[in-house]
């Protein structure tokens, strides 16, 4: 199977590459971080010991997950751009996609199997990213969410999404203007999310409507914020609506239609992806 | 056993550019066949159509019977670009590995061991190609070419990057290749290269071919010189069958003659010919 023989070889390559030393090096750096800043909140505030109105350190280590969350989804998708940003275009420029693609393989072939490594190895980071932090929380505070397989999954897909939409990107334009194209769009997606909070904060329609529309043109958004939703799906009354009214609270749920769209975005993606590559002149 | 090779009425346009304008011309079975040009004249876009890189806009091309481009063209191929880069972390030997999978090849140690013998980089098996010099790559990309015993090569501008050692090593695979029936079309600029190894030549100008024979044939009709008493005199035009009437009409004429000869122009004589007469 060349699909998978092409796969593997981008694993072999994020291992040997010195680029990626950095992924690593970075990512320890991201989890002591999230590490020092979750001990020194625990460490600093004065929770009541008399039980109130709502639970203090359930509010603060959700929505300090929720941050936790949010990095891995970020360092994640600055993988995945990595990985899929020169793949048609910025190779061919390079000379280094003509030896591969001339060989009797099909370009089809050829873009599956780089998607299909570059997405296992964001997936696979992104999902052990977050579970660090599961555990760095859980450790510290004592919390952990109920649900942590969904919004794993949730998060690994967001990211999926994010390589297709470079990947299409990479068809078309040169490396740098791909990676600055792929990131502003991941940006928007975040805006869009943003809009959407304030929106239901404010109970405005307009803003609701808004963020709904781009959540299913860039569904990666979409599945982040649901990732959220189900970090607190379990925690009600006025620690949930005050988890909800921040940041990290993933106060917009998921429409039932969010994973149906997902599978059709992406198949339509890389359909998309493999018809105009196919055409392209290389 | 058909040609390995055809190109019938191709075209190619990028926007408003003609680059391929109605080429026509075959490879044969066994042989090595020499595209000349200046730079933009189409070569390159010519072996790109070749290898399925670069679709036409009109015409069509043939790899061994199969369309260029399909699966059944690209098995029966080996293709070395003109600029092409492998990736820095593997090594020789897994750069070999890598195209030995991706043409079902099954040659295995033994072929990669020949390969890497034939172009002088066995003690360079197991270096990392981001620490080759760039001549040790353009030998390997050769090698890569070779992979899966293809029974046609397209190789565009093949010693570019090398020294002249290098240009040896390839001057006498080509020649080896030759005797194993392995067609091969090659795209270069150093006509003393093509003069010495290909079969036969074609001149493309402005996505045109506008001559093509053997080197030989290319040649010919090159002239008489005739050294007279009163110095040398030229008949640029003349063939070696007109001799008699020249020296006929010199004597005639009075003159004393001491030596005839019929001048050999360079293929770079040809080439530049071809070139000067559709530019100049």
């Amino acid at each position: 199977m060349k699909v998978l023989l092409l796969a593997r070889y981008v694993l072999v390559e994020c291992s040997r590459r010195r680029v990626f030393i950095v992924v690593p090096i970075l990512s320890a750096a991201f989890l002591g971080l999230y590490w020092f800043a979750v001990a020194r909140v625990f460490a600093t505030s004065e929770f009541s010991s008399v039980p109130g109105p709502f639970d203090e350190r359930l509010v603060v280590a959700s929505t300090m997950l929720g941050l936790g969350l949010f990095g891995s989804f970020f360092l994640g998708v600055v993988l995945i751009v990595f990985l899929t940003f020169t793949v048609a275009r910025g190779d061919a420029e390079q000379g280094l996609l003509q030896p591969v693609v001339v060989r009797p393989l099909g370009r089809r072939t050829f873009l599956i199997g780089r998607f299909l490594g570059a997405a296992t190895v964001s997936m696979l980071y992104v999902i052990l990213l977050f579970a660090c932090c599961v555990l760095i929380t859980r450790g510290i505070s004592g919390w952990s969410p109920d649900n942590v397989v969904q919004p794993a999954l949730e998060l690994g897909a967001a990211v999926v999404i994010v390589g297709a939409l470079t990947l299409l990107g990479s068809v078309f334009l040169a490396t740098i203007a791909n990676g600055v194209t792929a990131l502003m769009l991941f940006g928007t997606g975040l805006v869009a999310g943003l809009i959407g909070q304030i929106g239901e904060a404010l109970n405005s329609p307009t803003l609701e409507n808004i963020s709904r529309v781009m959540s299913w043109a860039l569904p990666f958004e979409a599945l982040y914020q649901s990732a959220l939703t189900s970090l607190t799906e379990g925690i009600s009354g006025l620690s949930g609506f005050l988890i909800r009214l921040g940041p990290f609270g993933g106060a917009q749920e998921a429409s039932p239609g969010l994973y149906p769209w997902t599978i059709g975005y992406l198949a339509a993606v890389g359909l998309l992806t493999i018809w105009f590559f196919r055409r392209r002149d290389l | 056993m058909g040609a390995a090779f055809v190109a019938e009425s191709l075209s190619k346009n990028y926007k408003s550019v003609r680059a391929l304008d109605g080429v026509n011309f075959e490879v044969a079975e066994g042989e090595l066949f020499g595209l000349l040009g200046p730079n933009g004249a189409g070569k390159s876009t010519l072996v790109k159509i070749g290898c399925g890189l670069v679709h036409p806009s009109g015409g069509r091309a043939e790899v061994c019977g199969a369309p260029a481009g399909t699966r059944a063209a690209n098995a029966r191929l080996g293709y070395l670009a003109e600029l092409f880069r492998f990736p820095g972390w593997l090594t020789a030997d897994e750069v070999l590995v890598l195209h030995q999978r991706l043409s079902d090849s099954d040659g295995g140690t033994r072929e990669r061991a020949e390969l890497l013998e034939l172009i002088d980089l066995s003690r360079a098996a197991d270096r990392r190609v981001e620490t080759m010099s760039k001549g040790m790559q353009q030998r390997l990309g050769i090698a890569q070419a070779l992979v899966g015993s293809p029974r046609l090569l397209i190789l565009d501008e093949p010693t570019s990057a090398l020294d002249p050692a290098g240009r040896r090593i390839i001057r006498a695979l080509l020649e080896e290749l030759k005797g194993r029936r392995v067609s091969v079309l090659l795209n270069s600029h150093l006509l003393s290269e093509v003069e010495l190894v290909c079969d036969r030549v074609a001149i493309i100008l402005a996505g045109r071919i506008v001559s093509e024979g053997t080197p030989d044939s290319l040649r010919a009709g090159s002239g008489v010189e005739v050294e007279t008493d009163s110095g040398v005199k030229h008949f640029p035009d003349a063939v070696r069958d007109e001799i008699p009437a020249i020296v006929d009409r010199l004597v005639a004429d009075g003159a004393r003659i001491y030596e005839v000869r019929t001048t050999r122009r360079s293929l770079e004589d040809v080439y530049l010919e071809a070139v000067e007469g559709q530019t100049g």
